[in-house]
């Protein structure tokens, strides 16, 4: 409280704070896991996933296959690692189509707020918020066709709304400080202070936020790839690779399973991380729960 | 409360038009053609023009548009293209697939987290609250439909005591139905169940640290009772909201859902539709879904007027 050195002390407060909270400390590790695991695909993968062995098929889990392979004797392994690529660019495109489109947006209404303006983006949100994601990519799909790109889309348009509120919504009371009148009484224009002093103030929210819908965005992208609106053969992805299992759940189990592991893997180390930065950003948060 | 309701209705109203204008633009407007789009590459131009005038297409699109919306209010979808019966009779047969087993799982997802939550809230920070929050947190990570295939894995195929899949037809019986939908409900309701439990938790430990339930403790009552009898009721706002929102996700979640257990619900209709390419079906279930998630949001805001006059007051 009496810390008048703030900016330095802030940072190392901030990391000292991360190192000491463990659901962070553990998010953080399972999101580089597999952030590792999709990067390294690029450049080895311990078998190649486009070439077929049917003599190999259907093997369980053992040392040269550490997940068994499928019914074309692919490596699953292999392609859990490819299809960790797939997933997270999904996500991460479709978390910066929300943010790059949804915060100009938000900030735009909080600073025209009680206008005209901030009534229409408003309520265009609203309207995007009544199509869930997935029913915004079957009408993408049904006139499109299916594709990664169109999953991309649509998980995209759906992060548009939730950016545009949140940083509405606490742009709307930084415009009540201090500094901000401050700024207004110099001159300058709306824009800028968006930009110059609202924006990065709201930082820390989007961050939590950015985790939270990448963790979303994960399980939505999984979830169109299994109902075939995703991802498209050859390129494994997670989602596609459960809704073929699925077809062969009666003789071999092992495939559902790993998969299936790496989604809720993946998403619990985001959220876990999202969960964490938040305590960390709000330290009167910590203290209060 | 009257004005509120008419503010309420009037923006209901606003948000449906607003929706069909987008459903119309995306499915009928995009794709240039639509006949020829259902028809694929290989069609003659005579069948192409003969679809063309049988689905009323060439009429200008905001004609199309008014004889589509006059139509849905009175319950007339058109003819679907390819199986040539009303689509509002192929709707309603599964909507009574899809609306059950949406319901099912709202139902059992508020009986599993309303209890969960408030155990943890009301012994906080203890190992059962901390289980409880690492449940939940997997919970939350755990896609639907993955769960479902664990499901069936474990219910269908090793134990054998739920069939893996299939529905029976609602003249066979309720419980026959009603355990058809058993496990897809199931997997439906687990991962909002875990999202419901963490809300309802957090919300209850604000009311504890509110001042009326100090005030309540005070008086004398003990922890408990002030929890049950002070704290409870005003926790449930924000609980509200999450079941409000859930039931669109559980919604859509069933079209997931409805694909792992073979169920005849709109999901899988909508995915025939989709590779047949019958894009009068797909502009009616799709609208249809939408208009149960606005009509939901809207049941909730009511609801909170009811609850909370101070909402009332505030916003009409």
């Amino acid at each position: 409280m009496t810390d008048m050195n703030v900016e330095p002390s802030l940072r190392m407060g901030v990391v000292l704070a991360a190192l000491r909270t463990p659901s962070f400390m553990i998010g953080l590790v399972l999101t580089l896991v597999f952030l590792f695991a999709a990067l390294l695909s690029f450049v080895w993968t311990p078998y190649d996933v486009t070439q077929l062995e049917i003599a190999n098929k259907l093997k369980t889990p053992s040392a040269t296959h550490w997940f068994g392979t499928d019914a074309f004797g692919r490596d699953i392994f292999s392609m859990v690692m490819i299809g960790a690529r797939v997933s997270i660019a999904v996500a991460l495109i479709a978390v910066g189509i929300g943010i790059v489109i949804g915060v100009p947006l938000g900030l735009l209404a909080a600073a025209r707020h009680g206008t005209l303006l901030d009534e229409i983006v408003m309520r265009a949100n609203d309207l995007v918020f009544a199509f869930p994601a997935l029913l915004m990519a079957i009408m993408i799909t049904a006139v499109f066709g299916p594709s990664a790109v169109n999953a991309i889309i649509a998980i995209g348009i759906f992060n548009i709304p939730v950016f545009a509120r949140l940083s509405r919504g606490a742009a709307l009371s930084l415009w009540q400080r201090d500094y901000v009148l401050a700024a207004r009484v110099a001159g300058k224009g709306r824009t800028l202070i968006s930009a110059e002093h609202i924006l990065p103030n709201i930082t820390n929210l989007l961050i939590v936020q950015g985790t939270i819908q990448f963790s979303l965005g994960i399980l939505a992208e999984a979830g169109l790839a299994y109902v075939g609106l995703g991802t498209q053969p050859p390129l494994p992805s997670w989602g596609r690779m459960l809704s073929e299992a699925q077809t062969m759940i009666y003789i071999a189990p092992h495939l559902a399973i790993f998969p299936g592991l790496a989604i809720v893997f993946t998403v619990l180390g985001l959220n876990l991380m999202g969960d964490g930065l938040r305590d960390i950003f709000d330290p009167k948060l910590r203290r209060a729960r | 409360m009257l004005p509120y309701m008419i503010k309420r209705l009037v923006s209901l109203t606003i948000s449906l038009m607003a929706a069909s204008l987008v459903i119309f633009f995306v499915i009928e407007v995009v794709p240039g053609d639509p006949a020829s789009f259902m028809l694929g590459l290989n069609a003659s131009p005579e069948t192409v023009a003969a679809l063309r005038d049988s689905l009323g297409l060439n009429a200008p699109a905001p004609m199309r548009y008014w004889q589509w919306i006059t139509g849905l209010v009175q319950g007339e979808f058109g003819i679907s293209y390819t199986y040539k019966v009303p689509v509002s009779e192929l709707i309603a047969d599964r909507f009574w697939v899809s609306m059950p087993l949406s319901v099912y799982a709202l139902m059992l997802s508020t009986a599993i987290a309303f209890p969960v939550g408030v155990i943890a809230a009301a012994r906080r920070n203890s190992p059962t609250d901390v289980s409880i929050m690492g449940v939940t947190q997997l919970g939350v990570a755990v896609p639907n439909f993955w769960f479902a295939m664990l499901l069936v894995l474990l219910f269908s195929i090793t134990l054998r005591w739920f069939s893996a899949g299939g529905f029976p037809g609602w003249e066979a019986g309720f419980f026959a139905c009603m355990k058809a939908l058993t496990l897809p409900a199931i997997a439906l309701a687990l991962p909002q169940a875990s999202i419901l439990a963490r809300v309802m938790r957090s919300s209850l430990l604000d009311t504890l640290g509110e001042d009326f339930v100090r005030t309540a403790r005070a008086k004398g009552l003990t922890r408990r009772q002030a929890l049950w009898r002070h704290a409870l009721r005003n926790a449930l706002i924000p609980v509200l909201t999450i079941i409000g929102l859930q039931f669109s996700f559980l919604l859509a979640g069933a079209i997931i859902i409805e694909n792992v257990f073979f169920l005849p619900g709109l999901g899988r209709l909508v995915f025939q539709s989709i590779t047949q390419r019958d894009l009068i079906v797909v502009k009616s279930v799709i609208f249809l879904l939408v208009f149960a998630v606005i009509l939901v949001t809207f049941i909730v805001d009511v609801t909170y007027a009811i609850v909370d006059p101070r909402l009332r007051r505030a916003r009409a």
